[in-house]
Protein backbone atom coordinates (compact mmCIF):
# COMPACT_ATOMS: atom_id res chain seq x y z
CA UNK A 1 0.00 0.00 0.00
CA UNK A 2 1.45 3.45 -0.71
CA UNK A 3 0.49 6.34 1.12
CA UNK A 4 0.03 9.48 -1.10
CA UNK A 5 -1.44 12.38 1.39
CA UNK A 6 -1.48 13.07 4.66
CA UNK A 7 -4.34 11.66 6.79
CA UNK A 8 -5.57 11.46 10.07
CA UNK A 9 -8.17 9.24 11.86
CA UNK A 10 -9.31 9.18 15.65
CA UNK A 11 -9.72 11.49 18.55
CA UNK A 12 -7.90 12.73 21.89
CA UNK A 13 -11.23 11.06 23.53
CA UNK A 14 -10.23 8.61 26.71
CA UNK A 15 -10.17 5.08 25.18
CA UNK A 16 -9.00 6.01 21.73
CA UNK A 17 -5.84 7.37 19.76
CA UNK A 18 -5.38 9.91 17.21
CA UNK A 19 -3.09 8.62 14.23
CA UNK A 20 -1.21 11.07 11.65
CA UNK A 21 0.15 9.33 8.52
CA UNK A 22 2.57 11.14 5.82
CA UNK A 23 4.08 10.21 2.91
CA UNK A 24 7.20 9.29 2.82
CA UNK A 25 9.92 9.25 0.44
CA UNK A 26 10.54 6.04 -1.64
CA UNK A 27 13.01 3.56 0.65
CA UNK A 28 12.85 5.93 3.27
CA UNK A 29 11.30 3.32 5.71
CA UNK A 30 9.03 3.86 8.55
CA UNK A 31 9.05 6.68 10.88
CA UNK A 32 7.63 6.14 14.03
CA UNK A 33 6.25 8.61 16.94
CA UNK A 34 4.63 7.67 19.93
CA UNK A 35 3.03 9.63 22.43
CA UNK A 36 0.79 7.60 25.07
CA UNK A 37 -0.54 8.06 28.55
CA UNK A 38 0.45 4.07 28.99
CA UNK A 39 3.83 4.60 27.38
CA UNK A 40 5.77 2.89 30.53
CA UNK A 41 3.01 0.10 30.44
CA UNK A 42 2.28 -0.51 27.38
CA UNK A 43 4.35 1.20 24.85
CA UNK A 44 5.89 -1.57 23.37
CA UNK A 45 2.72 -3.69 22.74
CA UNK A 46 1.58 -0.55 21.31
CA UNK A 47 4.45 -0.09 18.93
CA UNK A 48 4.04 -4.14 17.96
CA UNK A 49 0.85 -3.50 16.79
CA UNK A 50 1.27 -0.11 15.06
CA UNK A 51 4.45 -2.28 13.04
CA UNK A 52 2.61 -5.52 12.74
CA UNK A 53 -0.37 -3.71 11.23
CA UNK A 54 1.80 -1.77 8.35
CA UNK A 55 3.20 -4.84 7.71
CA UNK A 56 -0.08 -6.73 7.25
CA UNK A 57 -0.85 -3.47 4.61
CA UNK A 58 2.58 -3.77 3.19
CA UNK A 59 3.52 0.22 4.08
CA UNK A 60 7.10 0.35 3.32
CA UNK A 61 7.71 4.10 3.51
CA UNK A 62 5.44 6.27 6.02
CA UNK A 63 5.41 8.91 8.47
CA UNK A 64 3.18 7.56 11.51
CA UNK A 65 2.16 9.71 14.79
CA UNK A 66 0.17 8.34 17.62
CA UNK A 67 -1.06 10.13 20.37
CA UNK A 68 -2.66 7.56 22.21
CA UNK A 69 -5.42 7.99 25.15
CA UNK A 70 -5.62 4.25 26.43
CA UNK A 71 -7.23 2.54 23.09
CA UNK A 72 -7.69 -0.92 23.34
CA UNK A 73 -5.52 -2.95 20.62
CA UNK A 74 -8.41 -3.67 18.63
CA UNK A 75 -9.15 0.31 18.69
CA UNK A 76 -5.17 1.15 17.76
CA UNK A 77 -5.34 -0.86 14.80
CA UNK A 78 -8.83 0.53 13.46
CA UNK A 79 -7.44 3.94 14.07
CA UNK A 80 -4.04 3.00 12.22
CA UNK A 81 -5.90 0.95 9.56
CA UNK A 82 -8.35 4.18 9.12
CA UNK A 83 -5.31 6.41 8.88
CA UNK A 84 -3.73 4.29 6.43
CA UNK A 85 -6.39 3.78 3.59
CA UNK A 86 -7.22 7.44 3.79
CA UNK A 87 -3.97 7.79 3.22
CA UNK A 88 -4.14 6.05 0.38
CA UNK A 89 -7.56 7.17 -0.76
CA UNK A 90 -9.07 3.54 -0.99
CA UNK A 91 -12.73 3.45 0.53
CA UNK A 92 -14.27 0.37 -0.91
CA UNK A 93 -13.42 -2.93 -1.74
CA UNK A 94 -11.33 -3.60 1.37
CA UNK A 95 -9.89 -6.72 2.65
CA UNK A 96 -12.04 -6.93 5.48
CA UNK A 97 -10.50 -10.38 7.27
CA UNK A 98 -7.47 -10.20 4.60
CA UNK A 99 -4.78 -7.26 5.08
CA UNK A 100 -7.63 -6.10 7.52
CA UNK A 101 -7.60 -8.84 10.53
CA UNK B 1 -32.73 -22.74 6.38
CA UNK B 2 -33.35 -21.88 9.90
CA UNK B 3 -31.63 -19.73 12.22
CA UNK B 4 -32.13 -21.13 15.68
CA UNK B 5 -31.42 -17.28 16.95
CA UNK B 6 -34.24 -15.56 15.12
CA UNK B 7 -36.23 -16.27 17.95
CA UNK B 8 -34.14 -15.30 20.48
CA UNK B 9 -35.23 -12.79 23.53
CA UNK B 10 -34.78 -8.95 22.40
CA UNK B 11 -36.61 -7.37 25.34
CA UNK B 12 -33.96 -4.17 24.83
CA UNK B 13 -31.75 -3.47 21.93
CA UNK B 14 -29.22 -0.70 22.87
CA UNK B 15 -28.48 2.22 20.19
CA UNK B 16 -24.23 2.69 21.10
CA UNK B 17 -22.63 4.87 17.96
CA UNK B 18 -19.41 3.06 16.30
CA UNK B 19 -17.26 6.37 16.00
CA UNK B 20 -16.80 6.40 19.64
CA UNK B 21 -14.75 3.42 20.74
CA UNK B 22 -15.63 4.11 24.28
CA UNK B 23 -19.31 3.18 24.27
CA UNK B 24 -18.52 -0.30 22.11
CA UNK B 25 -15.55 -1.61 24.02
CA UNK B 26 -18.28 -2.91 26.89
CA UNK B 27 -21.31 -2.35 26.98
CA UNK B 28 -22.35 -6.06 27.44
CA UNK B 29 -21.54 -4.99 31.11
CA UNK B 30 -25.01 -3.64 31.18
CA UNK B 31 -26.61 -6.83 30.01
CA UNK B 32 -28.40 -5.72 27.12
CA UNK B 33 -30.70 -8.49 25.23
CA UNK B 34 -29.35 -7.23 21.98
CA UNK B 35 -26.69 -4.21 21.25
CA UNK B 36 -26.93 -1.85 17.79
CA UNK B 37 -24.10 -1.30 16.66
CA UNK B 38 -24.75 2.37 14.70
CA UNK B 39 -22.86 3.24 11.22
CA UNK B 40 -25.81 5.21 10.44
CA UNK B 41 -26.90 9.01 11.60
CA UNK B 42 -24.81 8.56 15.30
CA UNK B 43 -22.17 8.85 12.62
CA UNK B 44 -20.76 11.97 11.30
CA UNK B 45 -20.70 11.91 7.09
CA UNK B 46 -16.50 12.19 7.32
CA UNK B 47 -16.09 9.12 9.83
CA UNK B 48 -18.14 6.70 7.84
CA UNK B 49 -15.14 5.07 7.12
CA UNK B 50 -13.13 4.99 10.15
CA UNK B 51 -16.78 3.84 11.92
CA UNK B 52 -16.46 0.53 10.10
CA UNK B 53 -12.67 -0.16 11.12
CA UNK B 54 -13.85 0.35 15.01
CA UNK B 55 -16.62 -1.82 14.17
CA UNK B 56 -14.92 -5.02 12.41
CA UNK B 57 -11.77 -5.25 15.09
CA UNK B 58 -14.66 -4.78 17.74
CA UNK B 59 -16.78 -7.64 16.56
CA UNK B 60 -13.73 -9.79 16.00
CA UNK B 61 -11.89 -9.14 19.32
CA UNK B 62 -14.62 -8.07 22.36
CA UNK B 63 -16.61 -10.85 23.58
CA UNK B 64 -20.02 -9.44 23.92
CA UNK B 65 -20.68 -12.29 26.27
CA UNK B 66 -23.80 -13.75 24.56
CA UNK B 67 -25.12 -9.91 23.94
CA UNK B 68 -26.83 -9.61 19.81
CA UNK B 69 -24.62 -7.97 17.87
CA UNK B 70 -26.68 -5.97 15.18
CA UNK B 71 -25.16 -3.65 12.87
CA UNK B 72 -27.28 -0.36 11.42
CA UNK B 73 -26.40 -0.06 8.49
CA UNK B 74 -26.37 3.34 6.23
CA UNK B 75 -29.75 3.92 4.19
CA UNK B 76 -30.03 2.40 0.96
CA UNK B 77 -29.75 5.92 -0.65
CA UNK B 78 -26.19 6.20 0.25
CA UNK B 79 -23.06 5.31 -1.11
CA UNK B 80 -22.16 3.36 2.12
CA UNK B 81 -24.55 0.38 2.54
CA UNK B 82 -22.74 -2.67 0.65
CA UNK B 83 -19.44 -1.54 2.08
CA UNK B 84 -20.70 -1.60 5.28
CA UNK B 85 -22.62 -4.88 4.48
CA UNK B 86 -18.99 -6.17 3.96
CA UNK B 87 -17.50 -4.80 6.74
CA UNK B 88 -20.65 -6.55 9.45
CA UNK B 89 -20.35 -9.86 7.62
CA UNK B 90 -17.08 -10.18 7.78
CA UNK B 91 -16.39 -8.60 11.01
CA UNK B 92 -19.03 -11.13 12.39
CA UNK B 93 -22.09 -9.36 13.36
CA UNK B 94 -25.34 -11.45 14.09
CA UNK B 95 -27.91 -9.41 11.82
CA UNK B 96 -27.73 -6.40 10.39
CA UNK B 97 -31.11 -3.62 10.52
CA UNK B 98 -31.97 -1.69 7.87
CA UNK B 99 -32.79 1.66 8.14
CA UNK B 100 -35.73 3.72 6.44
CA UNK B 101 -36.99 0.88 4.94
CA UNK B 102 -40.28 0.76 2.53
CA UNK B 103 -40.49 -2.23 0.72
CA UNK B 104 -40.05 -5.99 0.11
CA UNK B 105 -37.74 -4.95 -2.17
CA UNK B 106 -35.62 -2.86 -0.14
CA UNK B 107 -35.25 -6.28 2.20
CA UNK B 108 -34.36 -8.46 -0.96
CA UNK B 109 -31.58 -6.09 -2.01
CA UNK B 110 -29.98 -6.26 1.29
CA UNK B 111 -30.64 -9.44 1.27
CA UNK B 112 -28.60 -10.27 -1.48
CA UNK B 113 -25.31 -8.60 -0.39
CA UNK B 114 -25.84 -10.36 2.44
CA UNK B 115 -25.87 -13.69 0.95
CA UNK B 116 -22.58 -12.01 -1.27
CA UNK B 117 -20.63 -11.33 1.82
CA UNK B 118 -21.55 -14.68 3.12
CA UNK B 119 -19.95 -16.58 0.37
CA UNK B 120 -16.79 -13.69 0.13
CA UNK B 121 -15.92 -14.20 3.76
CA UNK B 122 -16.76 -17.84 4.52
CA UNK B 123 -19.59 -17.67 6.59
CA UNK B 124 -22.28 -20.53 7.04
CA UNK B 125 -25.31 -19.80 4.63
CA UNK B 126 -28.35 -18.00 6.60
CA UNK B 127 -26.07 -16.86 9.90
CA UNK B 128 -26.69 -13.48 9.33
CA UNK B 129 -30.40 -12.71 10.04
CA UNK B 130 -31.68 -8.82 9.05
CA UNK B 131 -34.38 -7.00 10.74
CA UNK B 132 -35.99 -3.79 8.91
CA UNK B 133 -36.67 -0.31 10.59
CA UNK B 134 -39.97 1.42 9.64
CA UNK B 135 -39.33 5.21 9.35
CA UNK B 136 -42.19 6.49 7.20
CA UNK B 137 -45.27 6.75 6.51
CA UNK B 138 -44.64 4.45 3.12
CA UNK B 139 -43.04 2.36 5.52
CA UNK B 140 -45.52 1.85 8.30
CA UNK B 141 -48.42 0.88 5.26
CA UNK B 142 -46.09 -1.87 3.62
CA UNK B 143 -45.35 -3.41 7.00
CA UNK B 144 -46.79 -6.91 5.90
CA UNK B 145 -44.88 -7.15 3.10
CA UNK B 146 -41.74 -6.10 4.52
CA UNK B 147 -42.36 -8.73 7.42
CA UNK B 148 -42.99 -11.44 4.64
CA UNK B 149 -39.98 -10.12 2.31
CA UNK B 150 -37.22 -12.86 3.60
CA UNK B 151 -37.10 -15.97 5.70
CA UNK B 152 -33.80 -13.86 7.44
CA UNK B 153 -36.13 -11.08 8.45
CA UNK B 154 -36.44 -11.51 12.59
CA UNK B 155 -38.59 -8.47 13.58
CA UNK B 156 -39.17 -5.01 12.22
CA UNK B 157 -38.81 -1.62 14.09
CA UNK B 158 -40.58 1.86 14.78
CA UNK B 159 -38.07 4.87 14.16
CA UNK B 160 -40.41 7.80 15.76
CA UNK B 161 -38.48 10.38 15.07
CA UNK B 162 -38.05 10.35 11.24
CA UNK B 163 -41.82 8.62 11.52
CA UNK B 164 -43.36 11.33 12.80
CA UNK B 165 -41.37 14.04 10.68
CA UNK B 166 -42.87 12.27 8.14
CA UNK B 167 -46.06 12.49 9.34
CA UNK B 168 -45.94 16.03 9.98
CA UNK B 169 -46.20 16.03 13.84
CA UNK B 170 -43.08 15.54 16.53
CA UNK B 171 -42.86 13.51 19.44
CA UNK B 172 -45.26 14.47 22.43
CA UNK B 173 -44.42 12.33 25.15
CA UNK B 174 -48.25 11.05 25.06
CA UNK B 175 -47.76 8.36 22.09
CA UNK B 176 -50.90 9.43 20.29
CA UNK B 177 -48.94 10.42 17.35
CA UNK B 178 -47.63 6.73 17.44
CA UNK B 179 -50.59 4.59 17.97
CA UNK B 180 -51.60 4.09 14.29
CA UNK B 181 -47.99 3.22 13.42
CA UNK B 182 -47.29 0.82 16.44
CA UNK B 183 -50.65 -0.93 16.28
CA UNK B 184 -50.16 -1.31 12.52
CA UNK B 185 -46.70 -2.70 13.03
CA UNK B 186 -47.39 -5.07 15.67
CA UNK B 187 -50.15 -6.92 13.62
CA UNK B 188 -48.19 -7.08 10.87
CA UNK B 189 -45.56 -8.71 12.61
CA UNK B 190 -48.00 -11.16 14.05
CA UNK B 191 -49.43 -12.34 10.97
CA UNK B 192 -45.75 -12.83 9.75
CA UNK B 193 -44.91 -13.95 12.57
CA UNK B 194 -41.80 -12.01 12.99
CA UNK B 195 -41.22 -9.96 16.20
CA UNK B 196 -41.35 -6.11 16.70
CA UNK B 197 -39.91 -3.36 18.58
CA UNK B 198 -40.59 0.09 19.72
CA UNK B 199 -38.70 3.04 19.00
CA UNK B 200 -35.98 5.07 21.68
CA UNK B 201 -37.85 7.10 24.45
CA UNK B 202 -35.11 10.09 24.26
CA UNK B 203 -35.75 12.07 27.85
CA UNK B 204 -33.54 10.70 29.99
CA UNK B 205 -35.20 13.10 32.73
CA UNK B 206 -38.26 11.31 32.54
CA UNK B 207 -37.67 8.13 33.72
CA UNK B 208 -41.73 7.64 35.12
CA UNK B 209 -42.68 8.96 31.43
CA UNK B 210 -40.49 6.04 29.85
CA UNK B 211 -41.91 3.29 32.34
CA UNK B 212 -45.29 4.48 31.06
CA UNK B 213 -43.89 4.29 27.70
CA UNK B 214 -42.48 1.00 28.18
CA UNK B 215 -46.25 -0.63 30.19
CA UNK B 216 -48.21 0.60 26.75
CA UNK B 217 -46.12 -0.79 24.18
CA UNK B 218 -45.95 -4.40 26.35
CA UNK B 219 -49.68 -4.46 26.81
CA UNK B 220 -49.63 -3.66 23.28
CA UNK B 221 -48.02 -6.81 21.99
CA UNK B 222 -44.39 -5.61 21.48
CA UNK B 223 -40.95 -7.50 21.60
CA UNK B 224 -39.02 -5.11 23.27
CA UNK B 225 -37.26 -1.73 22.82
CA UNK B 226 -35.01 0.05 21.52
CA UNK B 227 -32.94 2.13 24.20
CA UNK B 228 -30.39 4.49 24.22
CA UNK B 229 -28.96 4.84 27.46
CA UNK B 230 -27.75 1.60 29.78
CA UNK B 231 -30.32 3.81 33.01
CA UNK B 232 -33.26 2.42 30.47
CA UNK B 233 -32.59 -1.76 30.87
CA UNK B 234 -33.90 -2.60 34.04
CA UNK B 235 -37.13 -0.90 33.53
CA UNK B 236 -37.72 -2.86 30.36
CA UNK B 237 -36.92 -6.10 31.43
CA UNK B 238 -38.60 -5.10 34.87
CA UNK B 239 -41.52 -4.89 32.97
CA UNK B 240 -41.21 -7.70 30.39
CA UNK B 241 -40.22 -10.39 33.17
CA UNK B 242 -43.16 -12.73 33.82
CA UNK B 243 -44.21 -12.09 37.44
CA UNK B 244 -44.51 -15.36 39.59
CA UNK B 245 -47.95 -15.23 39.96
CA UNK B 246 -48.44 -15.10 36.14
CA UNK B 247 -45.70 -18.26 35.81
CA UNK B 248 -47.45 -20.18 38.38
CA UNK B 249 -50.88 -19.21 36.61
CA UNK B 250 -49.23 -20.46 33.26
CA UNK B 251 -47.90 -23.68 34.41
CA UNK B 252 -51.24 -24.99 35.84
CA UNK B 253 -52.76 -24.17 32.68
CA UNK B 254 -50.52 -25.63 30.95
CA UNK B 255 -50.28 -28.95 32.43
CA UNK B 256 -54.61 -29.13 33.55
CA UNK B 257 -55.16 -28.45 29.17
CA UNK B 258 -52.60 -31.68 28.81
CA UNK B 259 -53.83 -33.31 31.63
CA UNK B 260 -57.84 -32.42 30.40
CA UNK B 261 -57.29 -32.99 27.07
CA UNK B 262 -56.25 -36.45 27.54
CA UNK B 263 -59.23 -37.08 29.06
CA UNK B 264 -61.36 -35.31 26.55
CA UNK B 265 -62.35 -32.57 28.48
CA UNK B 266 -62.12 -29.07 27.00
CA UNK B 267 -63.47 -26.57 28.85
CA UNK B 268 -62.83 -26.62 32.93
CA UNK B 269 -61.44 -24.03 35.65
CA UNK B 270 -57.92 -22.97 36.69
CA UNK B 271 -58.26 -21.08 40.03
CA UNK B 272 -61.54 -19.94 39.57
CA UNK B 273 -60.98 -19.05 35.69
CA UNK B 274 -62.41 -20.49 32.56
CA UNK B 275 -60.06 -21.90 30.46
CA UNK B 276 -59.83 -24.08 27.15
CA UNK B 277 -57.41 -24.84 24.65
CA UNK B 278 -56.95 -20.51 23.30
CA UNK B 279 -55.31 -20.20 26.30
CA UNK B 280 -52.84 -22.93 25.73
CA UNK B 281 -50.50 -20.61 23.44
CA UNK B 282 -50.32 -17.38 25.78
CA UNK B 283 -49.47 -20.00 28.70
CA UNK B 284 -46.66 -21.62 26.74
CA UNK B 285 -45.35 -18.13 25.74
CA UNK B 286 -45.08 -17.23 29.26
CA UNK B 287 -43.08 -20.39 30.54
CA UNK B 288 -40.83 -19.43 27.39
CA UNK B 289 -40.18 -16.08 28.63
CA UNK B 290 -40.12 -16.53 32.01
CA UNK B 291 -36.79 -19.52 30.66
CA UNK B 292 -34.91 -16.43 28.20
CA UNK B 293 -35.34 -14.26 31.32
CA UNK B 294 -33.69 -16.63 33.84
CA UNK B 295 -36.87 -16.77 36.27
CA UNK B 296 -38.30 -20.18 35.50
CA UNK B 297 -37.50 -22.88 38.57
CA UNK B 298 -40.40 -25.37 37.18
CA UNK B 299 -40.28 -28.38 35.19
CA UNK B 300 -42.07 -27.30 32.07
Amino acid sequence: MKITKNAVAGTLESSDAMVTVEPNAEGAGIEFNLDSVVINQFGNSIRRTVMDTLKRLDVQDVKISIVDKGALDCTLKARVEGALFRGAEQTENLPWGGAIR
Amino acid sequence: MSNPNKKRLRRTMMFLNCQKPGLIKDPYIYKPDSIMLDLEDAVAEKEKDAARYSLFHALREIDYRGVERVVRINGLDSPYWREDIRCAVAGGCDSIRIPKTESAQDVHVVEEAVIAAEKEFGREEGSVLIMAALESARGIMKALDICEASDRLFGIALSGGDYTKDLQTHITGTGIELMGARQNMVIAARAAGVQCFDTVYTDLDDMDGFRKDVEAIHLMGFDGKSIINPRQIEIVHDIYTPKQKDIIFAEKVVKEIDDKKAKGIGVFTVDGKMIDIAFYDGAKRTIELAKASGVYEGDL
